[in-house]
């Protein structure tokens, strides 16, 4: 079955069964591989993805055909031109990850979450994030992490996340 | 894991979904969310050959009050249910599942109706449907029927929907102002079904006695149980410690759960009852009236 989609600012058409599911098809097909499989049962959130700009979305429990027609971006569109996205920049900053296996899904869920709350207290922070695991850094520093790149995206709107390049 | 292999459709309107069912019956299944079909069909625990997407379907995501209820389509997601002023102001009941039932990120995607009708004993919906006494909208070759959440919900990851019908809509009564509910749930982390769960709506009369109940636990049986001698034993009492505790005990006998990893089935008829009592002291917190705990 044919999916046509636009993955970070790119269009693509792949040939592919329905039953694919999209974080497979992100990694396989187009070789995204940003985008982490953890648990495989939409658990642990390591694979979720923008959809549509707005909404996120775990990548192992959706299949691409249900993203033809759709706006994918992945971990690897937040970056412009060279320049990290200042969720990013916040996680490097404040030491967010330790092994980065969550890294992606964090840093996605936080870009739907601050596009909807763009002042959250840290309260809303671990309560939008309570759907994404870590094991290493114990969240507080992805915590901080996303604090301080609400601070900065709200004084500063970036460009919406579009091409890799 | 990968589902087996199965024909995808993508329905833009109600027309072409409820036709694709006629044509495909018993083999199609209806595609919301997908947040619990699709990890049934990795399991192999569903096996349809053919899915009708309905996500195209804007007619479908709608969140409005008309005619004295809450209507929700089937194309809208919980997440939208968190941030509405309507519910989180005129639905308390409804306004805690939104914010317990899978997880935020689960929840930009799950769908109240598909929820309902995939009918798990664990999940949120259906306990909230038989608590808030909602009527399920449901669309065949022969036109549309209402059912009340007692007959849509026939037992474990089965509905009264025919192989050739299609749920369009939950409808939950509106509160009237002396009426308020509660919602509340043991899990073991945020995202995971319920060990046990238990929703309550209480409406008080004139005189402060309670003139209407509704009590349903979830988890505890082979599906959303609503507790009728609790519903009894509330109706035309004035609220009390005592009432409370003979309700949560209606509930623990009513509760028939199987023992697993989330606890034993001793546990989980505990909790049953231990939650109906909170949901209850909540609620009538809420209607302001205080000290049962």
């Amino acid at each position: 079955m044919k999916v046509a989609l636009t993955v970070n600012g790119t269009a693509f058409e792949r040939d592919v069964e329905p039953r694919m599911l999209l974080a497979y098809f992100l990694r396989e097909e187009l070789g995204l591989t940003g985008t982490h499989v953890g648990c495989d049962t939409s658990s642990c959130g390591c694979c979720v993805v923008l959809f549509d700009g707005e909404r996120a979305v775990k990548s192992c429990t959706m299949f691409a055909v249900m993203a033809d027609g759709h706006e994918i971006t992945t971990v690897e569109g937040l970056a412009q031109g060279g320049k990290l996205h200042p969720l990013q920049q916040a996680f490097w900053d404040c030491h967010g990850l330790q092994c980065g296996f969550c890294t992606p899904g964090m840093m996605l869920t936080s870009v739907a979450f601050l596009k909807k709350n763009p002042h959250p207290s840290e309260g809303e922070i671990r309560e939008a994030l309570s759907g994404n695991l870590c094991r290493c850094t114990g969240y507080q520093n992805i915590v901080k992490a996303v604090q301080q790149a609400a601070g900065e995206l709200a004084a500063e709107p970036v460009a919406e996340p579009v091409a890799v390049s | 894991m990968f589902p087996a292999r199965f024909d995808y459709l993508r329905a833009s309107s109600t027309d072409e979904a409820v036709a694709a069912l006629a044509q495909h019956g018993g083999e199609a299944r209806i595609l919301a969310g997908g947040q619990s079909l699709i990890p049934a069909m990795r399991f192999r625990l569903a096996r349809p050959s053919v899915l009708i997407d309905i996500n195209a379907i804007d007619d479908l995501r709608y969140l409005r009050e008309t005619g004295g209820s809450l209507l929700i389509g089937a194309g809208t997601r919980d997440a939208a249910l968190e941030t509405s002023e309507l519910v989180t102001s005129g639905y308390r009941m409804i306004a805690d599942v939104s914010v317990l039932v899978a997880d935020p990120v689960v929840r930009q995607s799950g769908t109240v109706v598909g929820s309902i009708c995939h009918s798990d004993p664990a999940g949120d919906w259906g306990v909230a449907a038989l608590a808030g006494r909602a009527q399920i909208v449901v669309r065949g070759p022969a036109g549309t029927r209402t059912l009340s959440a007692d007959d849509f919900l026939v037992d474990s990851f089965t509905t009264a929907l025919a192989e050739n019908e299609m749920a369009l809509e939950v409808q939950f009564p509106r509160p009237s102002e002396h009426t308020s509910g509660a919602f509340a749930k043991l899990e073991r982390k945020v995202g995971d079904f319920a060990t046990a769960s238990a929703a309550v709506q209480l409406t008080l009369d004139t005189s402060g006695a309670i003139a209407e109940a509704g009590v349903a636990i979830g988890a505890v049986g082979a599906k959303a149980l609503r507790v009728s001698e609790a519903e009894q034993l509330l109706r035309g009492a004035k609220p009390s410690k005592d009432v409370i505790r003979a309700a949560a005990d209606a509930a623990r006998k009513e509760a028939d759960p199987g023992s697993d990893t989330r606890g034993s089935a001793e546990f989980k008829k505990e909790m049953a009852g231990v939650l109906v009592a909170r949901a209850l002291v909540s609620a009538l917190e809420r209607l302001g009236v205080g000290g049962m705990a």
